[in-house]
């Protein structure tokens, strides 16, 4: 029977991960209070995150919606023929930035205000004989904010009579969006910090307790490694523990603010992002954050010990 | 086997615990290491293994050079030395044999092996009957042997210890100088840090004195020296 030594070293190794394994679970036992003081920090911690990365990517969906619906018309001059149009058309498609380029009659035009006017539009129906409106080109951008850069470009082209983008006040949506999508950035950045160290205070009083054990551990010549897995282990059981109920509460949250403000959103056009994909994405997120502070919180808290 | 070579060691707060040490130990050899509280013993056994490092000079054990060792090489190193303590340094929540299994678990020794060397090695320090048992049930001698079945499981090549008496009732100290001549017969070179004048005069081996950092006597079976 022939074991090559190659053999012999995985399945050590498969030996050591079970007993890391073990050591590990034993462990949060054993401090039982310590586990449960680390797992509380990584759930208040995590709820916060949730409940405000929610909100966040809520309102940054809200603000895509309102950057997409910002476009560009320009107004072609009357004196343009089908030709000269085809030709500014081809010119406006040149523009790197620009996505979709749209014609629209001044018959729709005139059609579109007397709708958008309702009641009052009928008066507008006169002009149905004579019309005064310009053909339109809407003309969308790749990126939402590069509006003005394309608009600008446009103005100067030929049979270009008026563009218009809601000037002024698209600017200054575009900075307050971006202002904000800034502040929830730091937030949650800060946030995260908050937590790692929260966390890796715990954990360093659960391991305090235990450097007794690491001090032997090192004296008999465990490596150091050996010694970090363990407890590595264990930051992760800590974070994944800390994550059961963030999850269930942002979950649970979600469904029932979903059904309350979805219906009265939607008159305004504002959609929220749906159940579905959205809370299992954030569900992951919050695992993944348990873990990692977890683990990062734990090998933080270690380190110090195992100096050489 | 173990040999010092113009060792200094100077501590950041600019205290010098060690300043031209030169020291030949041969495998085999049993030695007290003795001297005033503060005048170095500590730092000369901590350079031992590896727990401090020289600022400058060469400690060589066993052909290893500790002053130039890398740090992940220290585990290694340390399988061939075993260390004892005043205080013993016992797990409370693990049994006595838990304890000794404790070192060869976490140098990942075979399972098979373990139970053999472990319940070997409690046998020779007489604490056979007694390996479920915690340590908090022992008494201070019998714990102390626990200790030192723990540092000698993996059949180190050298056991240092420091003080190991120091917190024993005198009868209860030749107890364990016993256990420590026994693993001396045995072929393991002891090192052993003391204050105990009556062992020291008494069961005679080769008298390492420290003061100042420096060595000021080393004697084949020489005297403690010193009034206690």
């Amino acid at each position: 029977m022939y074991v090559t030594s190659k053999e012999v070293i995985t399945a050590m190794k498969a030996r050591t991960l079970g007993r890391h394994f073990r050591e590990s679970l034993k462990s949060l036992g054993r401090n039982g209070w310590m586990t449960f003081a680390s797992a509380s920090a990584v759930t208040v911690t995590l709820i916060l995150v949730g409940v405000f990365f929610v909100i966040m990517m809520n309102l940054n969906k809200v603000a895509t919606t309102i950057e997409e619906d910002v476009e560009i018309r320009v107004h072609i001059d009357v004196a343009a023929n089908e030709q000269d149009q085809e030709v500014l058309r081809q010119k406006i498609e040149g523009i790197p930035e620009v996505k979709t380029v749209e014609y629209s009659t001044k018959e729709k035009e005139l059609d579109n205000l007397i709708d958008s006017l309702g009641e009052e539009g009928e008066a507008f129906k006169l002009f149905e004989q004579d019309n005064p409106l310009n053909d339109v080109f809407i003309v969308k951008t790749k990126n939402p904010t590069d509006t003005m850069k394309a608009a600008k470009q446009i103005e100067k082209m030929e049979y270009a009579a008026k563009v218009k983008y809601g000037q002024g006040q698209v600017e200054k949506l575009f900075n307050f969006i971006n202002a904000g999508r800034n502040v929830g950035l730091v937030l949650i950045i800060g946030l995260l910090f908050t937590a790692m160290f929260l966390i890796s205070n715990t954990i360093k009083i659960t391991i305090m307790s235990r450097r007794k054990e690491i001090e032997i551990m090192r004296l008999v010549g465990a490596t150091n490694s050996f010694i970090r897995w363990p407890f590595f282990l264990e930051g992760l059981w800590l974070g994944l523990l800390g994550s059961i109920i963030p999850i269930a509460l942002v979950s649970t949250a979600y469904y029932y603010a979903y059904d309350y403000l979805a219906p009265k959103l939607e008159g305004h056009f504002i959609e929220l992002l749906k159940f579905s994909p959205f809370v299992y994405q954030i569900s992951g997120l919050l695992i993944l954050m348990g873990a990692l502070i977890g683990v990062w919180g734990s090998l933080m808290s270690v380190r110090k010990f195992l100096k050489v | 086997m173990i040999e010092m070579k113009d060792v200094y060691k100077r501590y950041p707060n600019g205290v010098t615990a060690a300043s031209g040490i030169d020291i030949h130990i041969k495998q085999g050899e049993f030695v007290y290491v003795v001297g005033p509280s503060g005048a170095g013993k500590s730092t000369f056994i901590k350079m031992m293994y590896r727990e401090e490092k020289p600022s400058s000079g060469t400690i060589t054990i066993d052909g290893v050079n500790l002053a130039t060792l890398r740090n992940a090489k220290v585990p290694l190193m340390r399988r061939k030395i075993g260390v004892v303590f005043q205080d013993f340094k016992l797990l409370p929540t693990l049994t006595v044999y838990e304890n000794v299994a404790f070192a060869l678990e976490v140098i990942e020794e075979h399972p098979k092996n373990i139970k053999k060397q472990v319940m070997e090695t409690l046998e020779l320090v007489g604490l056979k009957h007694k390996a479920r048992m915690l340590p908090t049930e022992l008494s201070g001698g019998e714990q102390q042997r626990v200790s030192i079945a723990r540092s000698i499981v993996n059949s180190p090549k050298v056991v240092i210890a420091d003080e190991p008496t120091g917190n024993l009732d005198p009868d209860t100290s030749w107890e364990i100088m016993n256990i420590f001549d026994e693993i001396n017969t045995r072929g393991t070179t002891v090192v052993m840090a003391t204050h105990n004048k009556e062992i020291v005069n008494t069961i005679k081996h080769r008298v390492i004195a420290i003061e100042g950092g420096r060595i000021v006597r080393d004697e084949q079976r020489g005297d403690y020296g010193y009034e206690s």
